[in-house]
């Protein structure tokens, strides 16, 4: 990997071109063979940001909560990359990324770099793209990179997971608790917090919530409840996502939850690559396998099956 | 990292336009730059809202991070001959000349005129259709796409 010279764009990233950064999150948002060229150049240069995921449903207060987690590590001296992840419409394709907006004040801070995205209401391309972006925040060299995405759908809350530490955020207008761990977005939390404690509700949603955590099997950690006035402060998360990042740290806690969230990436990729590579040339294979299902000579099933005999053999 | 590199995973569909909204200026309100945002949205482009109160610095700093298509500053206060010069400027520094730079405001002709001479693109007065900037922004952005591939 060592031994090719880095391609310029790769080199200007490393150096804290910042332009080169908002490019190759183009490429990365694209994930064209350039996109992939530049993650292979500068994949050594991963894995030193502490990564922080946001999600939760749209409208709990997630921006606010990020501005104000964003704050608190400026205030330690650290910078911060965000990736900043808004639903697309699937009619149009086009979307209002307002994340910025909600971050105004740390946005412009030279130390701050904030990306949106929309999601594209593709559901592979998402969870493959945010990550590839987030690897390029961690190249160039931020000390802490943080998501935000908006937990509507799985790919949201898969691309949350690529995170070291994973907040998930709720609010006592987003639903109820039993909602929330349907969506799944329980189970993935590292911590969880309950926005605009201002709210009535807020204190029962919290309660249910430990609730839930004492009834689950006793696990390694167990995800702090936090209550938050996002408007006033977001001291509360800051300091539980602190706490978890410092107890990943103990006994190679880390390494393991990398390692296993890389073998999720390298998974998904494969399937990716190894089914375009099968498919390649194939058209008129699937073509006739699917006319034999259309005339019910075979049905559907049978009719995979043989094309994948057909196409190992 | 010889062997040849594998296509991409995903097939490359063409990017949306992604467009800047901003308002520029102290006055206090984002009603029409909101209006703005959500048609060119329901144009399929993607419009990253950045909201009151945008020095050109913070403008062009969120035109380079988020590598947009275009800029569209709302302004009412008066300042047009200061900030569109100035993004321009700043554009320029941070290598964003293909960057279309349009807007709307109550900005008289001959300071439109001026301004346009600067390399300012054209700029909307109240009361213009949304469609009439949509279109321009399309046709704009396709052409500059295509003299940058
Ligand atoms: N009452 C109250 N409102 C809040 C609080 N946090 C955020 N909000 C408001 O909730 C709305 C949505 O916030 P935003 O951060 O954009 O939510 P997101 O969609 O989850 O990113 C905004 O109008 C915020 O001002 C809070 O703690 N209390
Ligand atoms: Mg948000």
């Amino acid at each position: 990997m060592s031994t090719t010279p880095l391609p310029p764009d790769a080199e200007a990233i490393l150096r804290g071109d910042r332009r080169a950064l908002g490019k190759g999150l183009t490429c990365a948002e694209a994930m064209d063979d350039e996109a992939l060229a530049l993650l292979d150049a500068l994949w050594g240069s991963t894995g030193r940001a502490r990564r922080i995921g946001i999600t939760g449903p749209p409208g709990v207060g997630k921006s606010t909560l990020a501005s104000g987690v964003i704050r608190a590590h400026r205030a330690l001296g650290r910078s911060v990359g965000v990736l900043a992840v808004d639903p697309s419409s699937p009619l149009t394709g086009g979307a209002l990324l307002g994340d910025r907006h909600r971050m105004g004040a740390e946005a412009g801070d030279p130390n701050v770099f904030l990306r949106s995205f929309g999601s594209r209401g593709s559901t592979g391309g998402l969870s493959r793209a945010a990550p590839f972006a987030l690897d390029l925040l961690d190249a160039a060299g931020f000390d802490v990179v943080l998501v935000e995405t908006a937990g509507v759908g799985q790919t949201e809350i898969e691309v949350a997971t690529s995170a070291d530490s994973v907040a998930v955020v709720l609010s006592p207008e987003s639903g109820d608790a039993v909602q929330a761990m349907k969506a799944g977005l329980i189970e993935i939390a590292d911590v969880l917090c309950v926005n605009k404690a201002d709210r009535e509700g807020a204190e029962a949603m919290a309660e249910a919530l430990e609730g839930m955590l004492d009834r689950a099997p006793p696990a390694p950690w167990r995800p702090p409840v936090v209550r938050t006035r996002a408007l006033e402060d977001a001291t509360a998360l800051f300091e539980a996502l602190e706490a978890h990042g410092t107890w990943l740290l103990e006994g190679g806690r880390i390494e393991e939850r990398r390692r296993r969230g890389l073998r999720g990436r390298l998974r998904t990729l494969v399937h990716a690559l190894l089914a375009e590579r099968l498919l390649a040339g194939r058209d008129a294979l699937l073509d006739a396998r699917a006319g034999e299902a259309a005339g019910k000579r075979r049905s559907l099933l049978d009719a995979a099956r043989s094309t994948v005999e057909e196409i190992l053999r | 990292m010889s062997a040849p590199s594998p296509r991409a995973p995903l097939p490359r569909s063409p990017r949306p336009i992604r467009v800047l909204v901003a308002k520029a200026g102290l006055d206090g309100h984002d009603r029409g730059a909101k209006v703005v945002a959500q048609a060119l949205r329901d144009a399929g482009m993607e419009v990253v809202y950045t909201g009151l109160r945008q020095t050109p610095e913070m403008i062009v700093k969120a035109a380079s991070e988020e590598d947009v298509d275009a800029i569209g500053i709302s302004l009412l206060s008066g300042a047009h001959m200061t900030v569109f010069p100035r993004v321009l400027e700043l554009l320029k520094e941070h290598g964003l000349s293909h960057v279309l730079l349009t807007g709307g405001g109550v900005i008289p002709e001959k300071d439109c005129e001026a301004l346009r001479a600067a390399g300012v693109g054209m700029l909307f007065g109240p009361g213009t259709r949304t469609s009439d900037l949509i279109q321009y922004i399309q046709r704009e952005v396709a052409l500059r796409r295509a003299h940058s591939a």
